[in-house]
């Protein structure tokens, strides 16, 4: 009796509450949720299944790896070339060996102790360069830190780079960061910070802010194998493609953070085997060939901004430099294995034989541009050095847009402290203005 | 069974919460007045002074974008009802449940131009946004020399305990923001507070946490301009003028901290001076240092200390 009454009075207010569902239209909803044609679980897209099957990882090779030319830098499918200028490929050629160049001179400098730290670039030349010259100059840039051929290639000065190493007080960044951290308004390169993937869901909502402003233009995130890992890089992912952001994820896997290998840092397809898992459109492609970076990136730029959705690319290369001025690798891996990306796959001389064969340069030319690139350096270097560090004051600049009462009030004791005691500080190494 | 149906329907159709939180409300939140100069005034509480600050910050700022779980529909605290529909899909939408991405998206989003107003559901779940937000906002125009800076970033969520909310809905996670320099961290008492304050808040050229005390939303009601109007950051309110003890507070507190100072003149004779610190970060030193006898909050105390404060009674809690 009292179920009867219960389901009587549930069906009524269900009835109440439903008015404006008619019979008919009820029956049609049943007739759909009880279709075997496809599951209708809002979450879901795919057909039914009655075999019990799990997906096995390891049955299926990873995502090919995309290349133009072989590791002589010989065109392989010649409709591949992007077919640049001479013009064009000769100032890759002489960006990637000016990085080159001065990653060596600032090394060694700072094994002299004249900066206090460095970051190489050595072997992912390819990877800046070749993406670099595929974007606008006006696309935005967020970078890890080890991109500075893409800011390179955008016009950054040498002065510019050894201004920021040195901290002295012609540095954009007013002396406030380590060496690498670079930033350039001018060239659209968001300043450097150290936390690892932290630029990643940023350059989301700056692809976000872009399509919203319609000004025609992406954004590019760099990021490494191994940042790849953190929780932002996860966010950044999902959040562009929920979003429908024009941002291109580019990631350098260069094989190691650290010392940890990429075998220790993911256990599936590398980072393009999630691209799909998010609904991105994702390639994987030879980092060590600038062609291949070039095309793979003035694709992922053309999709992005005519179809407002996120791309990934994946750029496999190698590290061949030690992680950092504190870092000796020799401690996790073999000279050998350093040896061979040296000197089998280097994006530098793959690209330097595909010259050879065009005949746009020879051995005269690289002498030449080799003293005079090297000269460049080393005027810059010594340039560099002879600056004054920015006016001690500035440690107080920029906390706020503008200074609160509290932080005057703590350069004021500042002040007076250093007048003091004038004796104990370094002061003619610091500028007066 | 009628009167549950009666108490539950009354109750989600927001006919007697008054009476309810009155009895079970740990304090009785004394509103705020404004003078009839400041022109027309709307009966309004909590979220919906915050609901109309945030609309007039998207009507005037078409570069204004909202942000979070669940705003689309109005937010579980209904503080963006009605903004999807009025300034459309593309500026007011649902992110993806994630703290950290909704902090960078916001930051990356205001360097590049836009005013980021974020949200995060419950203060208690900032946390995961704590490296974005202090390790990246708050130091973005420093680090940068200012080249680059995220100052149009406003990040607002609910707050503080409403009674039944237990360790991770009460969380008043203020204190953890107060030392990162570069950050402007305010806590409103009330809506007129509230309305002026988030403006301010979105406005300024800092990146801005604005956390809202929740059990305020709907028992905090006054009488709110409807104009368009601003309140200083790094202002503190004095409340109460008194002579003995001089008591700091901020959110919900500030009504409790009222009922105490009324206890101590009827029971213990003691005239207590009331004060709303209002922005947390930076804090008016200008006005707390004036007061006589102190009972300050922790983080206060040292730098008062060095202010030769030491010959006063000074109770650090």
């Amino acid at each position: 009796m009292l179920p009867i009454r219960l389901a009587c009075y549930g069906l009524r207010s269900v009835a109440a509450n439903c008015k404006r569902i008619n019979i008919g239209a009820l029956s049609q909803i049943t007739r759909k949720f009880s279709s075997d044609e496809r599951p209708q679980f809002p979450g879901s897209r795919s057909q039914w299944t009655e075999k019990l099957e799990f997906i096995r990882p390891d049955l299926y090779d990873g995502i090919p790896v995309y290349r133009v030319m072989d590791r002589k830098g010989k065109v392989i499918d010649p409709s591949q070339d992007p077919q640049l200028s001479q013009e064009m490929v000769i100032k890759m050629y002489k960006c990637m060996t000016q990085l080159n160049t001065m990653d060596r001179i600032l090394y060694e400098s700072q094994r002299q102790g004249r900066i206090s730290f460095y970051m190489t670039n050595y072997g992912e030349e390819g990877t800046h360069i070749g993406s670099a010259a595929a974007l606008d100059p006006k696309d935005l840039i967020f970078g890890q830190y080890r991109e500075a051929g893409t800011l390179m290639w955008r016009g950054f000065t040498l002065d510019q780079f050894m201004n920021q190493c040195y901290g002295n007080m012609e540095d954009g960044g007013k002396g406030k960061q380590m060496p690498v951290h670079y930033g350039s308004k001018d060239l659209n390169f968001v300043t450097i910070s150290s936390p690892l993937g932290t630029q990643m869901p940023q350059a989301v909502g700056a692809a976000y802010s872009y399509k919203r402003a319609q000004n025609g233009l992406c954004v590019m995130c760099y990021f490494g194998e191994g940042t790849s890992s953190e929780g932002d890089a996860h966010a950044a992912l999902n959040f562009s493609a929920t979003l429908d952001c024009p941002v291109i994820f580019f990631c350098r896997n260069n094989g190691y953070a650290i010392s940890t290998p990429s075998k220790e840092q993911y256990r599936g397809d590398g980072i393009a085997g999630r691209g799909p898992a998010y609904g991105m459109l994702t390639i994987r492609v030879d980092g060590n060939d600038v062609f291949a970076v070039y095309n793979a990136t003035a694709k992922a730029r053309q999709v992005a901004l005519n179809e407002m959705r996120p791309v990934l690319i994946e750029a496999m290369t190698y590290r061949i430099g030690h992680h950092s001025t504190s870092d000796d690798s020799t401690a996790y891996r073999s000279v050998d294995e350093v040896r061979y990306w040296d000197e089998r796959d280097h994006p530098i001389s793959r690209l330097r034989n595909y010259m050879l064969s065009k005949g746009w340069w020879g051995d005269v030319q690289e002498k030449e541009w080799k003293e005079d690139c090297k000269r460049q350096v080393m005027t810059a270097f010594a340039r560099a050095e002879k600056k004054l560090k920015p006016n001690w004051k500035e440690i107080f600049t920029d906390v706020y847009h503008e200074m609160p009462s509290h932080i005057t009030e703590q350069l004021k004791q500042m002040e007076e402290h250093v007048q003091k005691y004038a004796e104990h500080y370094p002061l003619k190494n610091f500028s007066k203005d | 069974m009628a009167l549950r149906n009666f108490l539950t329907r009354n109750l989600l159709l927001n006919k007697c919460p008054l009476r309810i939180s009155q009895r079970l409300s740990h304090f009785t939140f004394v509103p705020d007045t404004v003078s009839a100069s400041e022109g027309e005034t709307q009966r309004m509480n909590l979220f919906q002074a915050i609901n109309n600050s945030l609309d007039l910050a998207l009507s005037s700022d078409p570069t204004a974008i909202i942000f979070g779980e669940d705003v689309a529909f109005g937010g579980v605290f209904r503080c963006t009802v009605g903004l999807q529909e009025k300034h459309g899909k593309s500026r007011v939408f649902n992110t993806p449940l994630c703290e950290q991405g909704i902090a960078g998206f916001g930051i990356g989003a205001a360097t590049a131009g836009a005013t980021a107003i974020a949200e995060i559901q419950f203060a208690d779940y900032i946390l995961p946004a704590f490296d974005q937000i202090c390790n990246e906002a708050a130091k973005y125009r420093y680090r940068s020399g200012g080249l680059y800076d995220c100052g149009s970033l406003t990040i607002r969520a609910p707050c503080s305990a409403v009674g039944h909310g237990a360790l991770y809905h009460s969380q008043s996670p203020e204190a953890f923001f107060a030392h990162c320099p570069g950050l402007k961290v305010v806590v409103p008492r009330g809506p007129i507070k509230a309305k002026g304050l988030l403006l301010s808040c979105i406005r300024d050229k800092n990146p801005c946490l604005f956390f809202e005390p929740k059990i305020l939303y709907r028992s905090a009601v006054e009488q709110v301009p409807v104009k368009e109007y601003t309140m200083p950051l790094s202002k503190a309110d004095i409340l109460v003028e008194g002579d003995d003890i001089t008591l700091v507070g901020w959110g919900t507190q500030v009504h409790v901290l009222r009922e105490v100072c009324q206890l101590a003149k009827d029971q213990l004779n003691v005239s207590c001076e009331l004060i709303d610190l209002v922005t947390i970060l930076p804090w008016d030193k200008e006005t707390i240092a004036q007061v006589g006898n102190l009972n300050i909050m922790a983080f206060l105390s040292f730098s008062l200390l060095q202010k030769k404060f030491l010959k006063w009674e000074t109770l650090a809690i």
